[in-house]
């Protein structure tokens, strides 16, 4: 199958102040450093991985919400990277995106009514009475009452908010759609309604999703496919079921042991990680996870292994496994 | 059966602003044991983090006000000490853990004087002793280098890091009873399970009871012997943790074990979700709180509140038609129709 996304080494080097003020900074942080995946049409792909792993700085490259330092992003074999701003504006159409906290990501000035139409405004789309219809039936499609256009952000809890959120990405009919911890600021009742939400329109209007969560659960529940990050890298890329039952990177597999219990009765072995990750200014030689990995050996210091490339099979970046 | 350390009986906490009286805790009552752990659960603003401020007396005032209620802590009841009774209290035999690591360390202090400040004003002990237990509180909880670490500021240690001077801050003083809100919510997983860890291992060493508040349920099943569940300000639930996940019995506490998304789910049918959301607490509930959101609601519960009862012993819940006579049956599907009983 042709893939809908195609992203190859991708890079964000961000740089940082010097304690001179008029030098030229030569260092910088490698936010996302030399990222490769495809993402394909009607499939969900997961991002996993702990804060600072640069999910979010990825989501945000691949629709050039900011601009990367190298790589390729192919969005229908066009690449975004280097694309005329006119082009690029009708081409992200297609491409929206949804946040993760409800509350700050929607104007509270603003009727919902208007947020919603926003992206109809600014790509000139139809009339006042035929953006008010179209505002009224994504609101119904989310699952909200049509009247809610009339009113503010501040009237609904973080759910309805949500659902906004949602509706409003959907406004322009886009092909994919990232969402960037779509569901960690809600309550886990509140959470099942918008997972729910989000599964029953992807069928409907066979949307592809790039679903970023620090939440295993969700992922699971979720995604066809899993990318682990580590250190703005992919550590380990694949099916759920592969990962899940078959995880190969030692940072896959302490991850996933790290997830609470299910129960009470359960008796969970725990593979309990040395320190935190560490700082992306001065990411270590060789395997960027080789100081708490169990099972490091002496290559992992010098040598990098070789990183995972953009395809659908199962691989790991990792001295051990290839 | 341990002894007791803790009684909470009735407590109710009324927040005001303006004209509005918001019942933020309405009636808690539990006890806890001598190195017992005992988890809070429940959704945002169902009470659970007001419970135990409140124990402490930590409740702002204005606008929040604790209205009824005692609180036996060593026979003494707490909620009517004075307040310099109160402070040799806090901090010293009750500490307590906080959500954000970022924001409960002052920026501005070495993260050594802030151990040595919390040790100095209990015991009356010199600088460089206190200094010497702090170094050996940040070796405890983990922290490597830690005559290194005393002289760093708080912004020089990540999110797991400060949480873990947090907690060395609260056992300094060797506390019988540490009460911790959501000290895991802000931090990732493999974070999470250090931490949790080091909670446990901590509690067997030095033999205290924790109070732990959270929205997890795994948090719970992972860390403690006895869970309360809590809804508008109120315990619908309470049992031993085996129990009430075995056996439980309040609707909403089936709602909230169904809506978790557990391993053996598979993903193409759909989560359970509770409908509906929480009831406004500026308004008086004449009936049970969660009777609008029940799928078994019958007119006796909007006419009267359900008292907690013990249908099984050891195991509390708070539902008019879950006493010994009067079973209702817990339904795999209740939850994903989406209807209640009058909508």
């Amino acid at each position: 199958m042709e893939p809908l996304l195609e992203v190859k080494d991708l890079k964000k080097y961000f740089p940082v102040a010097n304690n001179a003020p008029f030098k030229k900074s030569t260092q910088s942080v490698k936010a996302v450093d030399g990222v490769n995946f495809n993402v394909y049409p009607g499939e969900t792909l997961g991002v996993v991985g702990e804060s600072g792993c640069g999910k979010s700085t990825m989501a945000r490259l691949v629709n050039q919400l900011i601009k990367p330092t190298d790589g390729v992003v192919n969005f229908k074999k066009e690449n975004l990277i280097g694309m005329d701003s006119n082009t690029l504006r009708s081409t992200r159409k297609k491409i929206q995106m949804i946040f993760q906290d409800p509350y700050a990501s929607l104007d509270p000035r603003i009727k919902v009514e208007e947020l919603i139409a926003e992206p109809l405004a600014i790509h000139k789309v139809g009339n006042k009475e035929s953006r008010r219809a179209r505002v009224e039936e994504l609101l119904e499609i989310v699952g909200l009452n049509k009247r809610f256009a009339d009113r503010y952000p501040h009237e609904f809890s973080g759910g309805q908010r949500q659902r906004i959120n949602i509706a409003r990405a959907l406004t322009l009919n886009p092909e994919l759609i990232i969402c960037d911890e779509p569901v960690s600021a809600l309550d886990v009742s509140v959470q099942a309604q918008v997972i729910n939400l989000l599964k029953k329109l992807q069928d409907e209007f066979n949307l592809t999703y790039i679903f970023i969560s620090h939440d295993l659960n969700v992922v699971r529940y979720m995604c066809d496919r899993i990318a682990v990050m580590y250190l703005g890298k992919i550590v380990e890329v694949g099916t759920y079921e592969e990962i899940y039952s078959n995880p190969q990177h030692p940072y896959t597999k302490a991850l996933f042991s790290a997830v609470p219990k299910e129960s009470p009765f359960e008796d969970k072995e725990r593979v309990i990680l040395k320190g935190t990750v560490p700082s992306p200014l001065n990411p270590p030689s060789g395997c960027s996870f080789h100081e708490r990995c169990p099972v490091a050996i002496d290559m992992c210091q010098s040598q990098e292994p070789e990183v995972v490339t953009a395809s659908n099979k199962h691989q790991a970046s990792c001295h051990l496994v290839n | 059966m341990s002894e007791q350390l803790l009684s909470v009986q009735g407590v109710q906490v009324e927040f005001k602003s303006g004209s509005i009286i918001t019942k933020a805790v309405n009636g808690v009552s539990f006890n806890l044991g001598e190195n017992e752990s005992l988890g809070i659960v429940g959704e945002s603003g169902s009470g659970k983090s007001v419970t135990a401020t409140s124990l402490l007396r930590l409740i702002p005032n204005p606008p929040g006000k604790i209205t009824n209620g005692k609180v036996i802590f060593k026979d003494k009841n707490l909620l009517e000490l004075s307040n310099e009774q109160i402070r040799k209290i806090r901090g010293n035999e009750i500490s307590m853990i906080f959500q954000d690591p970022s924001t409960s360390l002052n920026p501005v202090f070495k993260v050594g004087d802030q151990i040595i400040e919390s040790i100095r004003t209990h015991k009356n002990i010199s600088k460089k002793e206190a200094r010497k237990k702090a170094i050996e509180m940040l070796d405890l909880v983990g922290i490597p280098a830690p005559e290194k670490r005393i002289n760093m500021y708080p912004h020089e240690f990540s999110g797991g890091m400060r949480q873990r001077v947090m907690i060395a801050i609260a056992l300094s003083c060797d506390p019988k009873l540490l009460i911790a809100d959501e000290p895991t919510t802000a931090l990732d997983v493999t974070v999470q399970a250090q931490i949790l860890n080091l909670m446990k291992d901590l509690q067997e060493q030095l033999n205290m009871s924790i109070i732990m508040i959270t929205h997890d349920l795994g948090v719970v099943w992972e860390t403690c012997d006895k869970v309360l569940v809590m809804y508008a300000g109120k315990v619908v639930e309470s049992g031993s943790v085996k129990e009430v996940y075995e056996n439980p019995l309040h609707p909403y506490t089936w709602g909230l074990l169904d809506s978790q998304i557990t391993e053996s789910h598979d993903s193409l049918s759909p989560l359970a979700t509770i409908p509906g959301s929480p009831p406004d607490l500026s308004h008086e509930i004449k009936g049970c709180p969660f009777a609008d959101r029940c799928p078994f609601a019958q007119e006796l519960c909007y006419e009267k509140a359900p008292e907690l009862k013990e249908p099984i012993e050891g195991h509390a819940v708070a539902c008019h038609f879950q006493t010994e006579e009067h079973k209702l049956e817990r339904r795999e599907d209740v939850y994903f129709n989406g209807t209640t009983a009058r909508s």
